[in-house]
């Protein structure tokens, strides 16, 4: 089987019997999606969800109230007519459960209104997803791979819920409609709602073949700016999520791991804790201490009168220093893989090179980490909010010994994840704990805990070179990226045979732009052992986009060419694009006059099968201050589900890598992460956000993903801008402002009062 | 034993007066709106209203609430202020993962309160201790000048898509009244 990552222009070959043109079509793109979907034909992750019944089904549905109609894991309909719909992913703030619920709805004729969402129960047989090979929400592939599956899902429903009612009425099923939950029969009168035929639709074998989609122009519910199903509970303080599960007896832990990577712990004098007001226990496993409460503040301050002993271990010294030389060796002299690589290094022309240097970052999702754990001699329960419901099952399993079937997990919402709860690690731990007692345990991070024991996402160093023709063009592009793998951890079977990570480079061994040759190398360079590097939201782009697009920025400038002018003479192969590009300029206004130290900075990337290009606009004052005035995007997603959800998704993303790039870095000492809080791992807040314009080029390609398009494309526009504005160029992030100060004396003069201020302060 | 007025109702609490309110709210009372972010007064997450003033639960120690009245987001929706800003929270569909804006409506509405129509500057100065991870902050902006003017000059999201395109959005309140 050959497999092409990233932007394929023929379809993926993918085990062709299951995966009809149109899934296929859905997933051609983006290099973690399509690595996944090595693994899925591989076999490990062979079981897939259906739009029809499958094997378990029933005891899903029976499991699930026992609803007399429930074609497929995705829909109930009870006698009374009440439609809940099973979500396969997850909702995590990007609108899923919305997406999700208009595809069925609008297949299977209800309202918005007239649907209540529920949680999907851990099965891979029944809700994982082609394109990421399992049970699991991330790498912007929701929508892609649900696209078709779950329109289908609601047409099978609808035509058994039209043929019980036509049987009914000894009618011809084509002559009946369906509109908000009831079936039709015009001719006749007669009308008749889903509960009352959902016993007779539940009777009928499924359709066979699948009954045919709408066409698009028939979408009522597709396409609209629809409001999320989940928008009224969170404005009420009404949903629950992890944080919030209460179950009857249960006590409140609160925990300190070692501060260090790969530490343990020594010893643990707990007399004081003990005696403690509230304190219920205090607990150990090996690298890490639990006080139980009858209340958090009690465990806290019980915590708090510990006297812990760690031993630091192997990192005990380690800092960001030893670990940027030691990656830095890495991309010069480490032996590489060989992502991709087109024609030849010419043996003329000019070479331009730059190193860019990205740092490790925390997820700081605004829930802390947290889990609930019941565990008994013959039952373990499970209660958190994770993008991997079925890997919670899988380190349950492994660690209380007891068969899967045993183990119930109880998925939240998700109080952010961003990449954070695709892992299982707190929920490791709080079974580790949860095991030692005979209570339910809800053990909770403190922020402090969050930020100290994230799974980060790597540092990078890049070289990256071009040779230029006369007219400043690329003729060759060569990169040599450098990291710690996340893929080759998480899932090492989706690793490429030659062992590439394939999410590594996605965005940089495809690039929008005709460059006639390329090479586009990949050094692994892994991590002392104990530092886990993991998925953080725009995964391979986010790092890959800002390198390449600031690289070709520095190109345009060194041509002399205006950095719109520059990229479009690159992409006159590349329509869709090139539209983008166009629309960005328009929009911002772009090449019209600006104030002293304001700049325009544009960047664009076809990551995750969308296509973006954002203009950012900054003011650096003479102090080096960066102050967003204005942001523009355009973007082509292929069809849009809710156009709300799309811009949502896109302010928010790029505000997360906006925020990332100005102010977020984690950073080593003596073997642990220093940042612990919101106070040393700074956000980005309102007074510092600008207005954000998404403009929008509708059409009918397959959906692209979404909720890691904006951060990805965030941190280049920013880096040009601020070079715009100062002629500064930032090879690291987050961005340095002691760079960006005019001179030595406006150092000295008092800084700027309130935003926007143009020119010097006297 | 310390009495405490929570939306309204007296409870009864036995735990020490340095126990941070959020903690006596959540883990004690049971009322899980109020949320958790970071223990340090630094994003906001817990706000809750103390005689209607925005404060933060988890530096707040319970011992020096006195008779004050607290409230939450769960009846914070009962106040004109408080409903006007849920509303425009639905209208312009602010929430993503939800979990900052139980705070986020409590400053929000906090500011409602003692500004009929807040400026740019008087939201960033009552907004900028709530962080939202998401970045919903420009619909936030949005949604408090719809609920203080009632004019809509954001994406209105529909509550009821209809069978026909005669989809009108949602009426914000303030607009129609």
């Amino acid at each position: 089987m050959t497999l092409k990552i990233g932007k394929s222009k023929t379809p993926v070959d993918a085990t062709p019997e299951t995966v009809d043109l149109g899934r296929r079509r859905a997933i051609q793109s983006g290099g973690l999606a399509v690595a996944f979907l090595w693994l899925g034909s591989t076999g490990v992750a062979s079981a897939m969800a259906s739009a029809t019944r499958q094997a378990g089904d029933d005891a899903a549905a029976l499991a699930d109230g026992n609803p007399p109609f429930a074609p497929n894991a995705f829909i109930r309909i009870d006698a009374d007519g009440s439609i809940r719909l099973v979500m396969p992913s997850v909702e995590m703030g990007q609108g899923i459960y919305t997406g999700i619920s208009m595809l069925i709805a609008e297949e299977l004729g209800i309202g918005m209104d007239q649907l209540k969402v529920e949680h999907s129960p851990p099965s891979l047989a029944l809700y994982g997803m082609p394109a990421l090979g399992g049970q699991i929400t991330g790498g912007s592939t929701s929508t892609r791979s649900e696209w078709q599956i779950l329109r289908e899902a609601g047409a099978v429903a609808r035509v058994l819920l039209v043929s019980a009612a036509a049987t009914q009425w000894k009618v011809d099923p084509a002559s009946c409609t369906v509109e908000r939950a009831v079936i039709h029969h015009a001719p006749s009168g007669r009308s008749l709602g889903f509960g009352a035929v959902a016993t007779a639709a539940g009777k009928l074998p499924m359709p066979n073949p699948l009954p045919p989609l709408k066409d698009p122009k028939d979408f009522v519910l597709i396409g609209k700016p629809l409001r999320r199903v989940d928008s009224s509970d969170k404005i009420n303080g009404v949903t629950q999520f992890g944080l919030d599960v209460k179950v009857p007896g249960m006590k409140i832990a609160a925990v300190k791991e070692c501060p260090t990577f790969a530490g343990v712990l020594a010893s643990l004098d707990d007399k004081a804790a003990r005696a403690m007001p509230g304190v219920v226990d205090v607990l150990r496993i090996g690298n890490a201490v639990a006080v139980v409460g009858d209340h958090y503040w009690a465990a806290k301050k019980g915590l708090e009168a510990l006297d812990i002993q760690w031993d630091l271990g192997v990192n005990a010294n380690l800092s960001t220093k030893q670990l940027r030389d030691a990656l830095a060796d890495s991309a010069r002299n480490g032996k590489s893989i060989v992502a991709k690589e087109t024609g030849s290094r010419p043996a003329t022309g000019t070479t331009v090179d730059a190193v860019y240097q990205l740092p490790m970052l925390a997820h700081a999702t605004m829930e802390p980490l947290n889990a609930t754990v019941s565990v008994t001699a013959d039952q373990c329960e499970i209660w958190t909010g994770t993008q991997v419901p079925t890997r919670c099952v899988d380190v349950a399993v492994k660690i209380t010994g007891l068969p899967e079937e045993k183990i119930v997990l109880h998925n939240q919402y998700l109080g952010g994840g961003f990449g954070r709860r695709l892992e299982t690690d707190q929920v490791e731990q709080a079974l580790a704990f949860a095991k030692q007692v005979k209570y339910p345990l809800k053990v909770v991070w403190s922020r402090e805990e969050d930020i100290r024991h994230d799974r980060v996402r790597p540092m990078y160093h890049d070289l990256i070179s071009a040779v230029v023709n006369a007219d400043g063009l690329p003729v060759w592009f060569g990169a040599r990226t450098s990291g710690g793998t996340v893929l080759g951890r998480w899932a090492p079977m989706a690793m490429g045979k030659n062992g590439l990570d394939s999410d590594a480079v996605e965005c940089l061994d495809e690039l929008p732009y005709e460059i006639p040759n390329l090479k586009v190398e990949w050094i692994r360079h892994d991590m002392p052992p104990g530092l886990i590097v993991g998925w953080w939201r725009g995964v391979g782009p986010t790092h890959n986009l800002f390198v390449v697009e600031s690289f070709i920025d520095e190109l345009a400038h060194r041509a002399g060419k205006d950095a719109v002018a520059f990229r479009r003479a690159m992409l006159q192969k590349n329509p869709r694009t090139l539209a983008l590009l166009n629309l960005a300029a328009e929009k911002s206004g772009w090449g019209s006059a600006l104030p002293a130290r304001v700049g325009r900075g544009i960047a664009l990337g076809e990551p995750f099968g969308s296509r973006v290009c954002a203009v950012v606009e900054v003011e650096v004052t003479p102090q080096g201050e960066v102050r967003l005035r204005r942001v523009v995007v355009a973007l082509d997603c292929g069809i849009g589900v809710n156009p709300s959800s799309i811009e949502a998704q896109v302010q928010g993303g790029l505000l997360f890598g906006l925020s990332a790039a100005l102010y977020s870095g984690i950073t080593i000492k003596n073997g642990a992460i220093e940042q612990s809080n919101f106070n040393d791992y700074r956000n980005l807040r309102i007074n510092e956000t600008p207005l954000i314009e998404v403009h929008r080029i509708e059409n009918l390609e397959s959906p692209g993903g979404l909720g890691e398009v904006g951060t990805a494309i965030a941190a280049p526009a920013l880096a040009n801008a601020i070079f715009a504005a100062t002629g500064v160029r930032l090879h690291e992030l987050p961005v340095d402002w002691t760079q960006l100060a005019r001179d030595a004396d406006a150092l000295m003069s008092v800084a700027s009062v309130g935003k926007n201020v143009e020119g010097d302060l006297v | 034993m310390l009495s405490l007025q929570v939306n309204g109702e007296s409870h009864s609490v036995d735990v020490p007066p340095d126990m941070p309110l959020l903690w006596v709210l959540r883990d004690v009372i049971g009322l899980m709106g109020t949320k958790f972010g970071c223990g340090i007064a630094q994003c906001g997450a817990c706000t809750v209203h103390l005689d209607g003033q925005a404060v933060r639960s988890c530096v707040l120690p319970v011992g020096s609430i006195g008779t004050k009245a607290v409230t939450t987001i769960e009846t914070v929706g009962k106040t004109p202020s408080g409903q006007k800003i849920q509303q425009a929270w639905l209208d312009v569909d602010v929430v993503q993962c939800g979990y900052c804006q139980s705070g986020q409506i409590m400053s929000a509405t906090a500011l409602l309160d003692r500004t009929l129509n807040p400026t740019d500057a008087d939201i960033d100065a009552a907004m900028s201790g709530n962080i939202c991870r998401c970045g919903t902050y420009v619909r936030i902006r949005a949604a408090i000048k719809q609920a203080a003017t009632g004019k809509l000059d954001i994406l209105q999201t529909i509550v009821t898509p209809p069978a026909a395109a005669s989809a009108a959005p949602n009426t914000p309140v303030g607009a129609s009244s």
